[in-house]
């Protein structure tokens, strides 16, 4: 038993750090707002080359051959940093799920230019919209219990504005005859699942990045600000919110690391504790979110101040891969079996087909 | 990171499970915090102490078996997976000892912990005073110099210790320098409650027990050998073991694990019942916080096997488990509707009136052990930094 991570882990997770500090400052997810694309290429591209792109690809299609748990605490360095691009959908879905089902020529068509972020691949696996289908080169879907892959030439786009500026989420449809089926039957809704596990889980981390930088700026914040002649950071009031804002925190933090723990092992609970980490994260990114707003006050409530970017983040991403509700529920499941209402639809399916 | 137990582990598992369903009583005993329930509980850590169960890990001159922190651990749950009785010897056995073993010197060590493993001393806890709840620092009972005798001479009023009617022995806090600083007068004193000058008065709980007592002290006399770390160091001491109270070792996760495998057992029993959305998602929603203070917790344990000091960190534990136990018996008691209220006296009480009584005892977690404003505090200055003032 040893819950930490290798000196090897945590060092990615600094060069990342300090790569996001440079290159992800508050300017540029502001940048993303009112870009066209919302997206960053150039850090894109640098995170290609470090290998954060490819942590979970092979070796022969230029990946580390890696796992979910060499990826987690890179996705919360990208939560911490509010990058815009869809680092989830690629690194964490679609390249584990390619390497999984697509054939050998596929796999080496596609795959190195993912890895090294020369071209981009979205999905439709965390919910019925898809963040970036506009710049994507493929989007990974499933329909009729396949898994497909649709080149970007065949979709049909409707642009779906999100409370975060720097989402870029459509709805997407094209015709069956221009997918390419990389999986059905039984294969598909394994993939499938494990797919929305993998996002789920990976959501989660950068959940808990959002959570951290909004709970840092609060600390920062409350020294700062002075009234009745101190700093408000001393007050009782505000001490309890952000302690119970941390506590929600760091009670996640472990459920999220432990669950990238169980997929990359294929532990039989992996579905659970990914369940289980996206619930937790939701819940806690959404309440350190409003800790964070009310320590704040006013300042918190503009958009010239920097706190509402990552508060719509998070609002965001604790609703898409299933929210907290979706995921409580499937926990539910696993521990106490299916519900007792048999004219009722099971949550997953919902999900997938709703 | 590897969230798996080793063989050895798995081997101490067994052995453990194995002599604990053999051994645990197999109807429930009285409750430790009543006089016939004190005197059942301690037949049952003497039998544990003969099997060498009672204090897994400490060494084995003492008593223990060595076993690593990962065993007791394991041993933990196993305990709490049998529901064996309650440790009525925890604050001795979980908050002294850890105590001991730091500040204690050898001759107090080899005096104190064999006695305690066997459960012949029973100690109790004297920090509260009536003026000094969470102020602990503004303790007034005071330990006067005995030079010609070689000691101290102890006169004041400790007041919420727990099973003091029952046990033998009190650890505490005492002012030893009335000039001093406040936190810097004091010191750690270990006195047998059958010293002359020593009144104990039994106070009922609201749970109905008698699990508090009150402990006046009339110029009691203390040798020199019976003060624990240096004279007026006893905050420092005393420090320690609030971490140890706050932190794992006196709630494990399996304590708390184990208490949800009975909620989820409870809710299939009340059949139609696990139907219902809501109460569906507070059993799982409890569920989701007895793991994440496992998982929280394996952590902590990694971090003392790799010698990195837990801190302020124990702060974060007490609030949690504290508030998660409360969550997890109002969510027992929803299931149980209107049969909730019942006594364990009463013919048709589920579960001999166990959810009712362990939700009134957990309403005492957040106070004890320093109340969760107190931790709060010390999540949001020594974790967070923020301004003391």
């Amino acid at each position: 038993m040893r819950f930490a991570f290798t000196d090897d882990q945590l060092l990615f997770r600094d060069t990342v750090r300090d790569l996001l500090d440079k290159e992800c400052q508050p300017e540029h997810v502001r940048f993303a707002w009112v870009d066209g694309d919302g997206r960053l290429p150039q850090l894109w591209q640098s995170l290609g080359e470090m290998g954060v792109l490819g942590v979970q690809a092979p070796d022969a299609h230029g990946g580390l051959g890696l796992s979910e748990l060499d990826l987690v605490l890179l996705l919360e360095e990208t939560g911490r940093a509010g990058l815009p691009d869809p680092i989830v959908e690629t690194a964490a879905v679609a390249v584990p799920l390619l390497a999984e089902v697509a054939p050998p020529e596929l796999q080496a068509a596609w795959l190195p230019g993912l890895v090294g972020g020369g071209s981009l691949v979205t999905t439709q696996l965390g919910g019925p919209l898809v963040a970036c289908a506009d710049t994507a080169d493929l989007v990974l879907a499933v329909r009729a219990e396949q898994v497909v892959a649709v080149p970007r030439a065949a979709l049909r786009l409707e642009r779906q504005p999100s409370v975060d500026g720097s989402r870029r989420l459509f709805r997407v449809d094209w015709q069956d005859d221009d997918a390419v089926v990389l999986a059905a039957g039984s294969v598909a809704a394994d993939s499938r699942d494990r797919a929305h596990d993998r996002g789920a889980v990976a959501t989660a981390a950068q959940l808990l990045g959002l959570g951290a930088r909004m709970l840092d700026m609060t600390v920062d914040y409350v020294q700062e600000r002075r009234q009745f002649g101190v700093p408000i950071g001393s007050f009782q009031a505000v001490k309890h919110h952000l302690a119970d804002a941390m506590l929600q925190l760091e009670f996640a933090r472990p459920v999220v690391y432990a669950a990238a723990w169980a997929l990359a092992t294929g532990d039989p609970d992996a579905s659970r504790a990914a369940s289980h980490a996206k619930a937790a994260a939701s819940d806690a990114a959404r309440f350190v979110g409003r800790q964070a707003l009310q320590c704040h006050g006013a300042i918190g409530y503009t958009v010239e101040y920097d706190l509402h970017l990552y508060l719509k983040r998070a609002w965001a991403l604790s609703a898409t891969w299933g929210d907290a509700a979706f995921h409580r529920r499937r926990v539910a499941e696993f521990v106490l079996g299916p519900p007792d209402l048999p004219d009722r639809p099971s949550r997953s399916e919902e999900i997938h087909h709703g | 990171m590897d969230l798996t137990f080793t063989d050895a582990e798995d081997g101490f598992r067994a052995e453990a499970r194995s002599w604990l369903e053999a051994n645990v009583p197999a109807k429930p005993l009285p409750s430790g915090d009543t006089a016939e329930g004190f005197a059942r509980h301690l037949d049952w850590e003497r039998s544990l102490f003969e099997a060498r169960w009672s204090v897994v890990s400490w060494p084995e001159r003492y008593g223990g078996r060595d076993a690593s922190l990962w065993e007791w651990l394991v041993f933990e749950e196993e305990y709490s997976r049998v529901g064996a009785p309650q440790r009525v010897t925890q604050n001795g056995i979980f908050l002294l000892a850890p105590t001991v073993f730091e500040f204690g010197t050898p001759e107090q060590q080899d005096r104190i912990l064999p006695r305690m493993a066997a459960a012949e001393d029973l100690w109790c806890q004297g920090w509260s005073e009536p003026d000094a709840g969470s102020d602990l620092a503004g303790i007034k009972s005071r330990a006067v110099r005995d030079e010609a005798a070689g000691g101290w001479r102890v006169t004041g009023q400790k007041t919420w210790t727990t099973r003091g009617a029952f046990c033998t022995h009190l650890f505490g806090l005492f002012r030893t320098d009335p000039d001093a600083e406040r936190h810097r007068g004091m010191s750690y004193l270990l006195i047998p409650l059958k010293a002359e000058g020593v009144t104990v008065r039994g106070v009922g709980r609201l749970d109905g027990d008698e699990g508090f007592a009150e402990v006046f002290f009339e110029d009691v006399f203390v040798p020199d050998a019976d003060v624990l770390g240096g004279v007026n160091e006893g905050w420092g001491v005393a420090m320690a073991t609030t971490s140890s109270e706050r932190g794992l070792t006196l709630r494990s996760p399996g304590r708390f694990t184990a208490a949800c495998d009975r909620l989820v057992d409870l809710c299939h029993r009340q059949g139609a019942v696990a139907s219902d959305p809501r109460l569906r998602d507070d059993v799982a929603q409890a569920w989701m916080d007895a793991e994440a203070y496992r998982l929280f917790t394996l952590r902590d344990i990694t971090d003392m096997v790799e010698g990195r000091s837990l801190g302020a960190r124990s702060s974060l534990n007490k609030v949690w488990w504290s508030e998660l136990d409360v969550r997890l018996h109002e969510a027992a008691l929803e299931l149980l509707g209107p049969l909730a209220e019942l006594d364990g006296d009463a013919p048709a009480a589920i579960d001999g009136g166990a959810w009712m009584k362990g939700y009134q005892f957990s309403l005492s977690g957040p106070i004890y052990a320093g109340t969760n404003e107190i931790q709060r505090n010390v999540i949001a200055e020594r974790l967070l930094g923020l301004p003391r003032k």
